[in-house]
């Protein structure tokens, strides 16, 4: 019966479909052109602008618009960009940077230090209203700054002539070139910002100095970029045009791929991996990415006020193997740690994370029972998350293995997602809570920051003196060894504590068609469309 | 009539005004803010955000000032597309859905008026019978089920149509979409249709016609089809609103950039202004019509008193 319905279903559809479909336009099963990109990009960017864009959808479009003073290889590898050289000085503080002789606005204008001068002070500038000011608080005088106290011109940038741009920082910053990539430090074409100020991110006003420059934007639909014919580098594009498409659903962009209306995708459905892996292993990229997911503990309310052993027995009692192989299976690493794996950063994970199961459940049990529960008094808590499948799936495993393993009575709550942060921020009701973090570049301080007291980040109320004092004296370390023991040091001494139970290291998951060449993995996830070419042969189609 | 006009346009006013407060007031109730993200705001930004936006003020001073804004014809800025104005969005999504919709409504007043109608004819036939259990099965299955099934027949297996977005406009883009729409509206059309036309076909000057001699096309084409089609045109109100609030989740699922995804994203953001500038376009065009309808009304019904 449910076949013969369906059949009808279909043939009542069939010639309504047939008279509308332009058979030029049907889903292609190869290229439907070797000079066009079709990128999935999650949601919509919120803007173009480079001060205003919040997080990855406006960043990957700005990296395409825009070049920094210094730029991604394909790799995540840091290489020159706008700056064809530069200098540091011995005590790390001062920066000389030479741009290239053809840096080119869109609109043919030479790019200039000035330029730069323009863009770093805009970010700073409380004015602004940028939500991303408080990355370039290396710079000197950034923060009093951004809080008001000086002016914008105070900022330690200055040009010293039209192509030598010279950068003082408050301290020394190990990670200080690779923040330059970040679309926060990227130049504005000043002509067009004062111009349109607050507003010039638009189609036919944006001047953009990168491979490519704007030529459409609808919203809630696409951006539409085009090669920049000035860039410098722009005979060696391969790409035209890329587009980028907002589709926050990964069902709905899985569905756009498959029907070959995307050559990527941003992200892949959870529930769907195992079929991917079976049917489009080719196209699964996966790669280590710089994020955190974890659940944090309110320190300010009971349970967990005061219970660090509690804490820790909570964490012991996850068994993070089982999480990540069966609940999120996309090649997640168990974390044990806050900060991920990075090239000159180890994992600071505890010791317990490296004993066996047994015996991590049996300090987890004592613990549990040293904080005063058991199984007359089991401890019953509330493990709050925003309103997700995958988050509901990795509660529920949670709050079992709580349950099975210390007795624990967990309710699991879940809120859409401003309301949830909304209780996160205000900590009056939450007791656990789902969190995650992507660091904007490759420093522990990215992590670790985000449990300083002070830091407005900080919804699990963890203050610890200590902690706080070892990450200003890493701060200022000029030695980059010996700042590096210094954020080990407190970070072992913050996992002790347990504010937070890291789950696992996240990782990129992306489809990209197989005639799309030049893809690299890398740490920072970032894929600038000017390393990518397509080919048009007769081996893709399986 | 004139009076009558000009007491349904005053009356309009306190109901724009109503549904203008309640929309405002209930998004604030809303806990979380347009500018709450994951990543935190400096305080300090964020206290500027705030004055920038107005949102430091009393909530009653924000009322005020959003309605001297809209006697303006000012829907204030969006706090998620800082780049653009409600306005611009508003205008920019409203052909989309217009587009969207209309060809929902009509692809689902031919098909379902014909396929009521054959049904009708046909009653109690296998052709009867296989409309109908389409017709129940398009009612049935709501239509964020039937569009994603769709998707997966037409553009992922058969590859015969794209699965979402706009593209560059093309009809191929607006196919699924369309038929996602009007489906349910298909399907009760032609219900609607069927019953009528077979009461109709009972009805006796349908006997005189077909006494007198004429051939049957002529009984209903000439005869039938207008008396049988007159629960349908006042299924057509009922019907708009439907495609109004379908296209919400039509829009959603497809990535179609009309009004209806503009509310959506707008009320997940917290993007107060971008909402509320959806409802009252809405609530506008609402109202403009009912005002018109009720003109015709009393044009074409002499009972209807003025």
């Amino acid at each position: 019966m449910n076949r013969y319905v369906l059949i009808l279903a279909a043939l009542a559809l069939l010639p309504a479909c047939g008279q509308s479909t332009d058979p030029d336009s049907t889903a292609e099963r190869g290229p439907a052109s070797t000079t066009v990109l079709h990128r999935g990009n999650a949601s919509e960017p919120q803007s173009l602008d480079v001060h205003k864009g919040d997080g990855v959808p406006s960043s990957n479009i700005q990296r395409d618009l825009y070049e920094g003073l210094i730029a991604h290889a394909a790799d995540g590898s840091l290489e020159p960009g706008a700056a064809g050289s530069w200098e540091i000085s011995a005590d790390g503080l001062h920066y000389v940077f030479h741009l290239r002789e053809d840096g080119r606005w869109s609109n043919g204008d030479p790019v200039t230090a000035a330029d730069f001068v323009f863009a770093l002070r805009r970010g700073v500038d409380p004015a602004t209203l940028s939500n991303y000011s408080g990355i370039l608080i290396p710079i000197a005088n950034a923060s009093a700054i951004t809080a008001g106290r000086l002016s914008p011109e105070r900022l330690g940038v200055e040009a010293l002539d039209e192509r030598t741009l010279h950068i003082t920082l408050e301290n020394p910053a190990a990670y200080f070139l690779e923040l330059l990539t970040h679309p926060m430090t990227f130049p504005l074409h000043r002509p067009s910002a004062q111009q349109w100020p607050g507003a010039f991110a638009r189609p036919g006003r944006l001047i953009s100095n990168g491979p490519y420059m704007l030529d459409e934007w609808a919203v809630q639909s696409h951006v539409k970029l085009v090669r920049n014919p000035h860039y410098r580098d722009a005979d060696r594009l391969h790409i035209e045009t890329v587009f980028y498409y907002a589709i926050e659903n990964p069902a709905s962009e899985l569905k756009r791929y498959r029907a070959g209306d995307l050559d990527w995708t941003d992200a892949v459905p959870h529930n769907q991996i195992r079929w991917i892996r079976e049917n489009l292993a080719d196209d699964f990229k996966v790669a280590p990415y710089l994020g955190i997911y974890y659940f944090g503990f309110n320190l300010e309310r009971p349970p967990f006020k005061g219970q660090p052993a509690l804490r820790r027995a909570m964490a012991m009692a996850v068994d993070r193997l089982i999480l990540t192989e069966y609940v999120t299976g996309g090649g997640e690493q168990p974390a044990y740690s806050f900060t991920p794996p990075m090239a000159s950063y180890p994992a600071a994970a505890p010791e317990w994370g490296s004993w066996s199961r047994e015996q991590q459940l049996a300090e987890a049990r004592r613990l549990y029972a040293e904080s005063g529960y058991g199984p007359e008094r089991p401890l019953e808590v509330e493990l709050r998350y925003n309103t997700s499948d995958n988050h509901r799936q990795m509660a529920l495993a949670i709050a079992a293995m709580w349950k099975q393993n210390l007795g624990v009575k967990a309710n699991i709550v879940n809120q859409e997602f401003k309301v949830f942060l909304d209780a996160r921020t205000r900590k009056a009701d939450t007791e656990a809570f789902r969190g995650g973090w992507i660091g904007d570049f490759q420093d522990p301080v990215n992590f670790l920051d985000i449990l300083q007291s002070a830091n407005g980040q900080n919804d699990t109320g963890y203050a610890d003196p200590d902690y706080d004092a070892l990450l200003e004296r890493a701060a200022a370390q000029t030695d980059p060894r010996r700042r590096m023991d210094l954020l080990r040091e407190a970070e072992a001494l913050m996992l002790e504590q347990q504010p937070v139970m890291p789950i696992y290291f996240y990782v990129s998951r992306r489809l990209v068609k197989p005639w799309v060449k030049g893809w690299q993995n890398n740490l920072l996830d970032v894929h600038a469309t000017r390393h990518f070419y397509i080919v048009d042969t007769d081996d893709h189609i399986d | 009539m004139l009076k009558f006009a000009l007491k349904r346009f005053l009356g309009a006013w306190p109901t724009l005004l109503i549904m203008i407060a309640i929309a405002f007031f209930m998004i604030r109730v809303a806990p979380g803010g347009p500018f709450d993200s994951e990543r935190k705001l400096p305080p300090e930004i964020e206290a500027r955000m705030l004055q920038a936006y107005h949102l430091d003020e009393p909530l009653y001073q924000q009322f005020g000032r959003y309605l001297a804004g809209l006697l303006k014809g000012d829907f204030g800025p969006s706090f998620q597309y800082k780049e653009y104005s409600v306005s611009e969005l508003v205008m920019a999504g409203f052909p989309v859905s217009l587009r969207l919709g209309g060809l929902a409504m009509l692809l689902a007043l031919v098909v379902g008026v014909s396929a009521g109608t054959i049904a009708a004819l046909r009653q109690n036939t296998r052709t009867d019978y296989a409309v109908m259990a389409v017709s129940m099965t398009g009612i049935s299955i709501p239509n964020f089920v039937m569009a994603p099934l769709l998707i997966l027949f037409f553009a992922v297996f058969l590859g015969w149509l794209p699965a979402g977005g706009l593209g560059d406009g093309s009809a191929a883009n607006l196919v699924l979409p369309v038929i996602s729409l009007a489906l349910p509206q298909i399907a009760y059309i032609s219900r609607l249709t069927r019953g009528s036309m077979i009461e109709v076909l009972h009805s006796n000057f349908i006997r005189t016609a077909r006494a007198k001699g004429l051939p049957e096309r002529l009984v209903i084409l000439r005869h039938a089809i207008k008396p049988a089609l007159l629960p349908v045109v006042s299924y057509l109100g009922p019907a708009t609103a439907a495609i109004i609030t379908g296209s919400v989740v039509i829009e959603q699922i497809f990535g179609v950039p009309g009004l209806g995804r503009f509310f959506v994203q707008g009320a997940l953001n917290r993007d107060y202004t971008l909402v509320l500038g959806v409802v009252i376009f809405y609530g506008v065009l609402i109202i403009v019509f009912n005002f018109f309808v009720d003109m015709i009304y009393a044009l074409l019904d002499p009972r209807v008193k003025y």
